[in-house]
């Protein structure tokens, strides 16, 4: 369907109307929402939504609707700058032209390359932003580094759920069917309204998550889904009438899976049909799951078994989507928890048919390039990724290095040294994607060059940075949002600049400029960059993005800008159809051409095949010699409409929504405590410690506490040792570095043990940074049998 | 001008997510500073519940956001006049706030059936 107004137009009084897709920065996930952008006399004056849009239909969130604040904001840098390396931690930037940026970097590289290699040279990438897209061509091909590392401990953030599907379903990402492949939507005569949606650990309205566009549940509700929400909170979703909840313990996700598959296979709710036809290993599977029937798992999860079996009723109903969230990936035991997802599906015939789950092929289009651009490196170079002969179910699926091991390697220069960092849209020292930051933030000051490509001033660019290269908002650079970064494309939008603010350049415009000017072709003798035409981002970025259209969808850059969002159809049961298989047979793309409940790759890397159950590592259950001191958990990480992680704090219309962090409390624990609403609250465990504010729910278990994370001040000093107030309500210095599961996949961020108390303020929390000390800690981890004496003393050293 | 003094909103506000969208896009209408936001918003969001009914009944809960209009509301008057919808009616994720004559949106309401308000400046 073709958008009816042409894409920029000229208002009667002189401004001018752009329509776009929004991606970022600042951060948001691929969701692209329509909108209309108004420029005046060189100004965003105005944001519209954009009606004609078939998913969004004119709806915007907050932080695309306060984008005239954030592309003016007097926080943002919009010149390059540089500092001199003694002066990292004090606000000490020059500003700089482009050219002697250019020098200066381009200079590095070379001499990096050629002095100690080019895996000398470390690229991280942050999370959701488009930068998603161009940090790995970033490093591949215009820096020609195999190193490339999204840092969060044990990659839990999309990583693992994208790879367990590849090796069990052979597919990309596996997303809940609401009709966004159709310019009809839900009367697509093809499609079918769930009749539940399960939100499986995730909170699709605010989290937006890769690109589903979250209030597309609120548009099903209203036509008849119902939704299951599996939460160790109590959500306002979940609480909807008619909606079902499975309120259970942080972490403990697999046993409820386990628990939901036992009773749709003892009460043989399956669909034999698709057991029989396209799935192995069922009867391993079904033995496997006789070990959790609804009782015992009540006990390791806190849910009432009645409830489970209530839910897993409903769940053989067809047709069922899943929702599958971020807490499948942030535990050490996330692969089960993901593996047993998709069996669940899969017994219950819900994979791809309408109203199901959907799939995309494992990559294409933005999202096939950007992985493919690793031709430009020197073969030998990719087995040098770290980490990546050591864990082969991580290197296999994602081209990154295994991040824990990346900390491991900048802290030991083992097995090679790092000279160089390029942090591309990544802010990681503030709690988002990393575990244990100060180690992080130590390790990064070892760096002898430090390139951060941003759009404000952060504390990881303040502790390290040498050279900042400033970012344009999604207001101010051509692009195309692309859905699940291709992993299940169900749109494609145009990104159109309206204007463009002091001399900033796009992260596509750095991968062409930089990789023109360091002249890279690859070992087949080619350059990637050289073939996009023209000496302006307004002639090469257009090219850039018409050569990745046309190919596979025959039209240009500038045909998608007229239609404005590209929607490609979907053909439901490819497996029947031969459609998923790349040899064409009927079938899934894995070594067994069936969806693997038993998985053979699982076990040739030393896991087990089947999924299973792991208490979470650090709780008063796995730890009972502790459980006295940290007796609660803590989980973390939910979602909110005003910002993305660490990002959107600087903007005073957004921030009024949420001045500090609260750490939501039972009522019953904080009188205990002697904690009343709005007191700051000290939150710690053996690994560290942060403060944040209390806030007095009855949603969530006594058993439990939930911190918000992001958390930093960019009000506050920003030199070191404060860096804008990081560390003071920094939750993820509470969970363990490298804490992962056998396959190298997941982290505890979301659940650990932890105790509070009650303090005056924000400040008077002082964190040593010593790097032996931490280390220390991970030695106590080690330990089988952990002598509380050693918590006691480690933590008195580590809080000063 | 048409007669927009009989006009009122309706919020179908079982759906309202407390998304803040109403809040932000009435900010945007009213071109108000961050300031002037803080102190006098043309429209917030209040808070009912959570209350569980039912210690028994892991699902049994009253829990509700409801947008209410302030003083600053103009009902969008010079956008309707424009041909455009009101910026919360519009831009509201979830799409639970109509607008329209007072008679019109108590039909709607009886039509809706729970949980719905209408707000009258």
């Amino acid at each position: 369907m073709v958008m009816s107004r042409e894409w920029k137009v000229e208002n009667p009084d002189g401004s001018v109307s752009v329509r776009s897709c929004c991606w970022s920065p600042p951060g948001d996930h691929p969701v692209g929402c329509g909108m209309w952008l108004t420029v005046k006399d060189g100004k965003l004056v105005d944001v519209e939504g954009d009606e004609e849009h078939a998913i969004t239909q004119g709806r915007l969130c907050i932080r695309a609707l306060d984008l005239p604040e954030i592309v003016h904001s007097p926080e943002r840098i919009v010149y390059p700058m540089k500092r001199a390396k003694e002066d990292r931690g004090k606000n000490k930037w020059d500003r700089i032209t482009w050219d002697e940026a250019f020098d200066i970097v381009c200079g590095k590289v070379n001499y990096y390359k050629e002095t100690y290699g080019a895996q000398s040279i470390l690229v991280f990438g942050g999370t959701g932003r488009e930068a998603c897209i161009y940090y790995y061509p970033l490093a591949f091909s215009t820096l020609q580094t195999p190193n490339v590392c999204y840092a969060q401990s044990g990659w839990s953030c999309y990583g693992p759920r994208c790879s367990i599907t590849d090796y069990i379903l052979g597919a990309g990402y596996p997303e809940i069917d609401y009709a966004g492949y159709f310019s009809d939507r839900f009367d697509n005569p093809e499609f079918q309204l769930p009749k539940y949606v399960v939100c499986w650990g995730k909170m699709p309205l605010a989290s937006n998550g890769d690109g589903l566009f979250g209030h597309a549940l609120i548009d099903m509700m209203k036509l008849g889904t119902k939704i299951i929400m599996i939460d160790p909170r109590i959500t306002w979703l979940g609480a909807r009438e008619g909606n079902v909840n499975l309120q259970i313990k942080p972490g403990t996700d697999a046993a409820i899976g386990l628990g939901l598959a036992n009773v749709i296979i003892e009460e043989g709710l399956c669909d034999q049909e698709f057991i029989e036809n396209w799935c192995f290993g069922f009867d391993e599977l079904a033995e496997r799951c006789r070990e959790y029937p609804p009782e015992k798992v009540e006990e390791l999860t806190w849910a009432p078994a009645e409830q489970i079996r209530k839910v897993a009723r409903m769940m053989a109903e067809k047709p069922v989507s899943i929702a599958w969230g971020l807490a499948v990936d942030q535990s050490p035991n996330g692969v089960q928890v993901g593996h047993i997802t998709i069996a669940l599906a899969a017994i219950t015939g819900n994979i791809d048919i309408p109203g199901g789950l959907t799939l995309g092929p494992p990559s294409s289009l933005l999202g096939k390039w950007r992985m493919e651009t690793r031709k430009d490196l020197d073969p030998k170079l990719w087995d040098m990724r770290l980490g990546a002969n050591e864990y082969p179910a991580l290197s296999n699926a994602m081209a990154t290095t295994h991040p824990d091991y990346t900390l491991d390697a900048l802290e030991t220069d083992k097995p090679y040294p790092i000279k160089m960092l390029w942090f591309n849209s990544s802010n990681l020292l503030a709690p988002t994607c990393s575990a244990a930051p100060i180690r992080w933030h130590d390790a990064f000051l070892k760096a002898d060059f430090v390139v951060v490509q941003d759009l404000n001033m952060t504390p990881t660019a303040m502790a390290c940075g040498d050279v900042f290269l400033p970012l344009p908002t999604t207001a101010e650079h051509d692009g195309i949002v692309i859905t699940h970064y291709g992993r299940n494309t169900v749109f494609l939008g145009a990104m159109n600049e309206a204007l463009r603010v002091g001399e900033t350049k796009s992260d596509v415009e750095i991968c062409i400029e930089f990789g023109k000017r360091l002249n890279n072709a690859g070992p087949d003798g080619t350059s990637t960059w050289s073939i996009f035409e023209g000496d302006t981002r307004d002639k090469f970025v257009p090219d850039f993005f018409s050569k990745q259209t046309l190919p596979e969808l025959g039209f240009d850059f500038d045909e998608l800008r007229r239609i404005g969002l590209y929607q490609p159809g979907y053909s439901y049961r490819k497996y029947a159809k031969g459609e998923l298989r790349f040899d064409g047979e009927p079938g899934f793309n894995t070594v067994t051409g069936m969806v693997e409940l038993y998985s053979t790759l699982f076990d040739a890397w030393g896991e087990d095949p089947l999924p299973y159950y792991e208490e979470p590592r650090w709780s008063p259950i796995s730890h009972p010699e502790l459980a006295e001191r940290y007796p609660l958990m803590m989980t973390s990480g939910a979602r909110e409409y005003a910002s993305f992680h660490s990002e959107h704090r600087q903007y005073p219309t957004l921030r009024h929504f949420r001045v500090y962090p609260d750490i939501e409390i039972h009522p019953d624990t904080a009188s205990k405590y002697g904690i009343s609403e709005g007191d700051w609250v000290e939150v710690e465990n053996p690994f560290g410690v942060a403060r944040q504010k209390a806030s007095l729910v009855i949603t969530i278990d006594p058993r439990v506490v939930h911190t918000r994370h992001g958390w930093w001040y960019p009000e506050q000093d920003g030199e070191e040792p404060n860096l804008f107030g990081v560390w003071k309500s920094n939750i993820n210095n509470l969970v363990p570095h490298f804490d992962t599961g056998r396959l190298g996949f997941g982290a505890p961020m979301k659940s650990v043990f932890c105790s509070i108390k009650k303090v005056d303020n924000l400040d008077g929390l002082v964190v040593k940074k010593s790097l032996d000390i931490v280390k220390e800690q991970d030695k106590l981890q080690a330990l089988e049998g952990v002598d509380p004496k050693n918590i006691v003393n480690i933590h008195s050293e580590h809080r000063v | 001008m048409a007669d927009y003094s009989n006009w009122g909103l309706l919020f179908d506000y079982k759906y309202c997510s407390n998304c803040h969208t109403c809040e932000v896009a009435c900010k945007n209408h009213l071109k108000q500073t961050a300031e002037e936001f803080e102190q006098k918003p043309g429209i917030v969001v209040l808070e009912k519940g959570p209350y569980h009914l039912d210690k028994s009944d892991p699902d049994a809960w009253d829990w509700d956001y409801i947008p209410v209009p302030t003083k600053q509301c103009d009902l969008c008057v010079d956008r309707l006049e424009a041909g455009k919808k009101a910026s919360c009616v519009k831009h509201c994720l979830a799409f639970c706030i109509e607008i329209g004559p007072i008679e019109d949106l108590a039909k709607r309401a009886a039509e809706i059936g729970h949980k719905v308000s209408i707000y009258k400046p």
